[in-house]
């Protein structure tokens, strides 16, 4: 934003149309006309959902289509030079050399059996910049430059041995070790815990003013590139929908799309969502639908008493044991939402299992209504199981393939001999009908649903034996943003009609900031600060929860457009 | 490590001993012995009792079924297992004179089958053409399919029946090896390429074969540099069993090349119903499998850092 935007075209794509090959034969078009600019020095954020076309966008610029895909007409010029005509031969001098590119997922991006250092040093390798002994040194540097501390024990790590948000760093090294002109960021920072994100697009940033290099930033979050990029440009359905000046997409969206995609944007939204209504006007504390302060007089439906865990380390690592959750202590009423928020390896899972009973704690105390779960066995504890449920990150992974829908949603009821057949069948019309699905759905399996609906299914079935709990952990990570909005309103609308309590892990505060009344932050297994959610967000008291919070994406442009 | 080491010892000792008694009760188990056997080969007359009683008690065959047991397993100890009922040599003897050809047999094969499966599997994902890899790919399927016995009949019918190019049977000279080590060849290095191949499919189809193309590396430069190192374990874990599979085929390749080894001690002492010979060989056979897997656990490490020796004997 400081820095000056030269006027040159350093990336200029013109309709540009990408297919996949269908095994009915003939294309699928992924992108379907794209033609979009970047000037030198310049972020451009290229915005979408899935199956937007961004990634393959992308992808076409440096001719690295997935196997199936191809380039069907457009063209794709840069720095004055037509790319498209270019030979295999030819291309592999732009990639590396004048193109970098920054994949999505940093933890499967790097080869497992090299050491990082002289992956780095392979870029200035192939492209004759160096050979092997000086490239090594200069990957040190390289990757010094990338932002790791200690460089030089690094590089001869393995990537196994670095942390996600510092192989992410050694990605960034190899995009940018021979000097190209443009880096291509792919979904960059998705995989990464909030903070680790914001210090990595920090880093590019920097990067950006220091060297001048131009980037091509995807991202689904609309928070993310409100804040980074000079100029944004909305995806939808391998279309550009909209393109303009960061600041003006976000304050002044022209196109209903965008509009969608920023009122769904968690980062970008402000408040609780109310009981099945969209985003609700301003600052008013966190009010359940069935008003907290009624319920919280009355004695609570959890409690949490000190809960411990430890899990036992090999022999020979540094400690006997590792304490995954230290004395964590909670209250969670009936109809509110307590949120757990917390980065990866924070403890925030491990909590959700031991309320789940899935884990038993190495000590602390778990009450459900007063009755102690922790003791509970055999026959008393199945019947208590009925009680608190759970919906799991991934509908891809938690629901079985080879069922249909009828009988995913049916098995909690045929586990626990719930009336007859006929009663159970409708039973389970009723809940598909209550997660907003088509009676159509039943007879599908899972893999003819989409995320969205998938989780829905999974919701479902976590509400057939009627629960008082819900445990979701992390239940719209998985999902694309404007899902994520309907799947968080369907959540508070059973809340409001059933009067469930939910626990609700989650790493994300602005996903959070929509559905809880209190939120607890957990750290290195401790939970940090414990307050409503209003005030852990607008009030932040510890240095770890004020960090959190400063790392949502979308403050900044919010902050700079002036909006609240 | 070396504790690790230990420990995958004391196991492979438990393999040895229960290969050894697991072999010696199913050869008790069997209705007719080798006194019989030799009894029926001296004068063609399977009904004198006399000669057979007395057959037995030389062998010690008369002796109660655990006696015998211990006497063995106290025998095989000391590697002694005791003397063939055949031919009256130590069967440790035999087995050490037939060891020599059937090491340069399989070795050979081994060798064959190593270079000709990563051939076939290179070959099967470097093309750029897709119906060559798509016509490479199904290549592994048919060599697997294909049984040793009629491999070798085709090899010795084409080349030494009408092109007289090597010799059909024995054991003099390198000639002689050609054929059956490529008999036995064939089929272990259709299964390695098989699983080498779809392994390389794989990786080639992982996150970080996509940067290293985007660094600008080439064809060559990612099969060899990131893909085959990658790609390699489940293979490695195919050679090991290989090597125990080339053993099992010696057993066809020398019958039908009619050449001296292992392969021919063992349908020969399993035709007469030779206990100690083949008991040598059992041992022998599982001796070979508990190094290998050894040997092959002990790379997996030197392949892929993630792989630790620690972490399976930290759990135990």
């Amino acid at each position: 934003m400081s820095v000056p935007v030269h006027d040159d075209v350093l990336l200029d794509v013109q309709d540009l149309r990408v297919g996949y090959r269908t095994t009915a034969g003939g294309d699928a078009p992924a992108v379907d006309g794209v033609s979009l600019q970047v000037r030198a020095g310049e972020v451009v954020a290229l915005v979408g959902e899935s199956g937007s076309g961004k990634s393959t966008t992308a992808h076409a610029v440096v001719n690295l289509l997935p196997r199936g895909g191809r380039r069907t007409s457009g063209t794709i010029r840069f720095g004055g030079q037509d790319l498209t005509g270019l030979s295999e031969g030819e291309w592999r001098e732009v990639r590396g050399r004048r193109i970098g590119l920054v994949p999505q997922d940093p933890t499967v991006s790097l080869n497992p059996v090299q050491r990082v250092g002289d992956q780095v040093a392979e870029v200035l390798v192939i492209h004759g910049l160096a050979r092997r002994r000086e490239a090594r040194r200069r990957a040190v540097d390289l990757l010094e430059k990338a932002g790791l501390d200690d460089p030089a024990a690094r590089a001869r790590q393995y990537p196994s041995q670095l942390s996600g948000g510092m192989r992410q760093r050694v990605l960034i090294a190899i995009a940018i070790a021979a000097g190209p002109d443009l880096v291509i960021a792919d979904e960059p920072t998705s995989a990464l815990d909030v903070t680790v994100q914001r210090r990595i697009l920090d880093h590019i940033e920097l990067l950006r003013s220091t060297l001048g290099t131009a980037v091509l930033l995807i991202t689904h979050d609309l928070g993310v590139a409100a804040d980074r990029a000079d100029r944004i440009v909305v995806l939808r359905h391998g279309r550009v929908v909209e393109e303009g000046p960061a600041r003006s997409v976000l304050t002044d969206p022209q196109h209903p799309y965008t509009r969608e995609l920023i009122a769904a944007a968690p980062s970008l939204a402000s408040t609780r969502l109310g009981s099945g209504a969209a985003v609700l006007p301003t600052s008013r504390p966190a009010a359940g639908p069935d008003d907290g302060t009624q319920v919280a007089s009355s004695a609570p439906l959890l409690e949490a008493r000190g809960l411990r865990k430890e899990f036992p380390l090999p022999r020979g690592a540094a400690a006997r044991s590792l304490v995954a959750v230290d004395d964590v202590s909670f209250d969670l009423h009936a109809g509110q939402t307590f949120a757990l928020v917390g980065e990866s390896g924070s403890g925030k899972s491990t909590t959700a299992r031991l309320v789940l009973r899935l884990e038993q704690p190495t000590a602390g105390s778990l009450l459900l209504d007063g009755t102690d779960l922790t003791a509970a066995r055999g026959e008393e504890l199945r019947r208590l199981r009925r009680r608190f449920q759970v919906v799991y990150q991934s509908p891809y992974a938690s629901l079985d393939p080879r069922f249909t829908v009828e009988q995913i949603v049916e098995e909690p009821l045929r586990a626990y001999k719930v009336g007859d057949a006929r009663a159970r069948r409708a039973r389970v019309r009723e809940l598909v009908d209550q997660v907003a699905l088509p009676a159509t759905a039943l007879g599908r399996g899972p893999r003819e649903l989409s995320g969205g609906q998938r989780q829905r299914v999974a919701i479902a079935r976590a509400l057939a034996l009627r629960p008082d709990l819900v445990v979701l952990d992390e239940p719209v990570s998985a999902l694309d943003v404007s899902v994520q909005a309907q799947i968080l309103d369907l959540l508070s609308a059973l809340q409001a009609e059933h009067g469930l309590a939910y626990l609700f892990i989650s790493h994300d505060l602005a996903v959070v900031r929509q559905v809880a009344d209190h939120v607890g932050v957990m750290h290195r297994g401790r939970l940090v600060e414990t307050g409503t959610a209003d005030r852990i967000l607008l009030d932040p008291r510890e240095e770890y929860t004020r960090e959190l919070v400063a790392a949502i994406p979308g403050r900044r442009a919010l902050a700079d457009a002036g909006t609240p | 490590m070396g504790r690790y080491i230990a420990r995958r010892l004391g196991q492979g000792g438990f393999v040895l001993w229960a290969a050894f008694t697991i072999s010696f009760f199913l050869l008790y188990v069997l209705p007719s012995d080798a006194a019989s056997i030799k009894a029926a080969g001296a004068d063609g007359d399977l009904s004198d009792p006399e000669l057979v009683a007395r057959l037995r008690a030389e062998q010690g065959l008369d002796r109660p079924v655990l006696v015998q047991y211990a006497h063995g397993l106290w025998g095989a100890l000391h590697l002694d297992f005791g003397r063939s009922f055949s031919s009256g040599a130590p069967a440790t003897k035999l087995l050490a004179e037939a060891l020599p050809p059937t090491l340069q047999l399989t070795a050979l094969a081994l060798g064959l089958a190593l270079a000709g499966g990563a051939a076939l599997a290179l070959a099967s994902t470097y093309p750029r053409a897709r119906w060559l890899r798509h016509t490479l790919t199904s290549l592994p399927a048919l060599g697997i399919s294909l049984p040793t016995f009629w491999v070798g009949l085709l090899l010795l019918q084409w080349f030494s029946f009408e092109l007289r190019l090597f010799p059909a049977m024995g054991n003099e000279g390198f000639e002689s090896l050609v054929l059956p080590a490529f008999t036995l060849a064939i089929p272990a290095s259709a299964a390695f390429a098989q699983v080498l191949s779809r392994s390389l499919r794989q990786t080639l189809a992982e996150p970080y074969v996509e940067t290293a193309r985007a660094k600008g590396a080439g064809r060559a430069r990612v099969h060899f540099g990131h893909a085959l190192r990658n790609a390699s374990i489940p293979a490695l874990t195919v050679l090991g069993v290989t090597v125990g599979g080339l053993l099992a085929g010696a057993v066809v390749t020398e019958t039908v090349f009619s050449r001296a080894g292992v392969g021919r001690l063992t349908v020969t002492a399993v035709n007469q119903q030779d206990v100690p010979v083949v008991q040598a060989i059992v041992v022998f056979s599982a001796v070979v499998f508990v190094v290998v897997t050894l040997l092959v656990d002990l790379l997996y490490p030197v392949l892929d850092p993630r792989i630790t020796t620690r972490q399976p004997s930290a759990a135990a």
